[in-house]
């Protein structure tokens, strides 16, 4: 394996920084990510099926990837319009939000989780104003997907926000000189290049939220078969020893992300070629 | 057309791209709302949890012995996990950023794929290769090696976690601003390394940082993928996080809170950091940079 091209034949260090990279992402990531897939291809098919359709392995899959893609879409809605009004507008305090936006990756998920649970609990400052109504967030899959929506709100501002800030204003204003109001300007023109963006961070928050574990189990409430989220499910059954079990659920998230995510990158390259060259 | 109807009507310019006042109050003010009740309150309530007791016993919280540990423990993996990315991370980004290869864009993926992994799937490997039950587990016992449920196997699941940071920020700065002074570098008769120290990492330095406070805050935060190979042993395999978990179940919510202060703490430094490179960097990506 050699490099190419004429000019960059010059640069020194291709084996060197090759070898460096290829060998730590082996042992880090993949030698081991081979190992989870090998264990539960040994586990035989009976089994894995008899796990994979088991009532608790299904209701742990369907709570973190339903409660993923619900926070997603609200993290979509919100995200855009905290990025809309980031770009747009000029208001005070608007350097701080935007900072403040980038929170939840700087903040560890255990202490999000502690933070959220103390908030929504039944006594808590938000769940106390809830409670009367008879809403439940704390210790239910409501509480899930409220833990998601902070997870997952700053990749889709992140993703956003740069494409917002780069769109021309010719296309915008010709619209509203022709006659358009500002509503269908804003859905014909400014949401179309928008939505590229919206999908892909619309993707990492889900894909982001699917495996989250730390913020979640302090405000789950972790109820087999109603709160309690497949990462937890793994974690439960390494505590019981139960490696092949672990496995299974581990291989059945990562190919059903790694299914969705495809489907929505196909999805997403397809709408850039109907929209791209024209 | 276009250009003959913007010239007659310039004052149509402004009102086209913005909404009425009315219009801006109340989206700011959704957004801002969303933003104090997702983000800002669960921020401050950590303090007010730490802090619900008092000083005294906040600052007690803290000097316990097993708090203390954890402390230690947080940082210890956090020095060797970050160097470590930082060697892997801009070797990565340089073979990336500079050679053309069969398989550089299935790289570029791989080196993202931790991004994707549940954090509890990284320590569910690193079990099952690890463990005793796992691939090495017999080799590792009749060698006395523990990795699983000792501190390798937390420094291991830490450098998995945070693999791509480092890469991620630096590689498209290598990028944009190209090969051109290196070559002249070595034109001029510089080695390989001397090249290196006076013209790649002074380049990258900005983004490098930033790469490497992105990286140290997920270190010493990370939850998920340490705890499932921690096995939680008290004042031994015990981060900063697991210890707040394990207070927090034992109902020492104050406890659990000063601890998760000090975490927060950290990472209201890690944004404090970044805004300021940001506006830093911007600056020194706008520079014309000499040769």
């Amino acid at each position: 394996m050699h490099p190419r091209g004429h000019a960059r034949r010059i640069l020194p260090g291709f084996h060197l920084s090759l070898g460096i990279t290829v060998t730590a992402l082996s042992c880090i990531v993949l030698i081991p990510l081979a190992a989870l897939v090998a264990k539960s291809a040994s586990t035989g098919v009976g089994t894995f099926v008899e796990i994979a359709t088991s009532p608790r392995t299904l209701a742990a899959l369907r709570l973190s990837f339903g409660a993923a893609l619900l926070a997603a879409m609200v993290n979509a809605v919100f995200g855009l319009l905290i990025a809309w009004i980031l770009v747009r507008y000029d208001f005070p305090g608007r350097r701080l939000v935007d900072a403040i936006v980038d929170l939840p990756f700087a903040m560890p998920t255990a202490v999000a989780g502690i933070a959220l649970a103390a908030i929504y609990a039944p006594n808590g400052i938000v769940g106390a104003v809830l409670d009367p109504y008879g809403i439940r967030v704390a210790y239910t899959p409501l509480g899930v997907a409220v833990a998601l929506v902070f997870i997952g709100l700053p990749f889709v501002v992140r993703s956003v926000q740069p494409v917002l800030e780069e769109l021309e204003s010719e296309l915008e204003e010709a619209a509203a000189l022709l006659g358009a109001n500002r509503l269908r300007v804003i859905w014909t023109v400014l949401l179309p290049p928008l939505l590229p963006a919206l999908i892909t961070g619309f993707v990492l928050a889900f894909a982001r939220g699917v495996g989250e574990y730390g913020s979640v189990i302090f405000i789950a409430g972790n109820v087999p078969l109603v709160s309690e989220i497949a990462p937890l499910l793994i974690v439960i059954r390494l505590e019981q020893f139960d490696y092949a079990g672990a496995a299974v659920v581990g291989v059945l998230m990562l190919v059903l992300s790694f299914v969705l995510i495809l489907g929505l990158n196909l999805f997403h390259a397809s709408f850039r070629r109907s929209i791209g060259n024209g | 057309m276009v250009d003959s109807a913007r010239d007659r009507a310039p004052a149509a310019r402004q009102p086209a791209r913005g909404e009425s006042l009315a219009v801006r109050v109340v989206l700011i003010g959704i957004a801002l709302a969303f933003v104090s009740l997702m983000l800002v309150l669960p921020l401050l309530s950590v303090f007010t949890e730490a802090l619900r007791k008092g000083w005294d016993v906040y600052v007690a919280a803290i000097r316990e012995p097993d708090a203390h540990s954890a402390i230690r423990l947080t940082l210890l993996v956090a020095a060797i996990a970050v160097p470590i990315n930082v060697v892997t991370g801009v070797a990565g980004a340089w073979v990336i950023a500079r050679f053309e290869f069969p398989g550089r864009n299935l790289l570029v993926s791989l080196i993202d794929l931790p991004f994707s992994v549940s954090p509890v799937i990284t320590g569910l490997v690193y079990v099952l290769l690890f463990g005793a039950q796992g691939v090495f587990g017999t080799w590792l016992a009749y060698n006395d090696v523990q990795i699983i449920f000792a501190v390798p196997g937390i420094v291991l699941a830490t450098i998995f976690v945070t693999f791509p940071f480092v890469c991620r920020e630096i590689l498209p700065i290598m990028q944009a601003q190209g090969s051109a002074d290196e070559e002249a570098a070595l034109t001029l008769g510089a080695g390989p390394w001397w090249m290196f120290f006076t013209i790649t990492l002074p380049n990258i330095r900005w983004g490098l940082l930033y790469g490497v406070l992105l990286c140290n805050a997920r270190a010493m935060g990370e939850f998920g993928a340490v705890s499932v190979v921690s096995g939680r042993i008290r004042g031994l395999t015990t981060t900063m996080p697991l210890h707040i978990e394990i207070l927090y179940n034992e109902y020492n919510s104050v406890a659990a809170f000063a601890v998760a202060s000090l975490l927060a703490l950290l990472a209201l430094l890690t944004l404090l950091a970044k805004a300021l490179l940001e506006w830093r960097y911007a600056d020194e990506l706008a520079a014309t940079r000499p040769l």
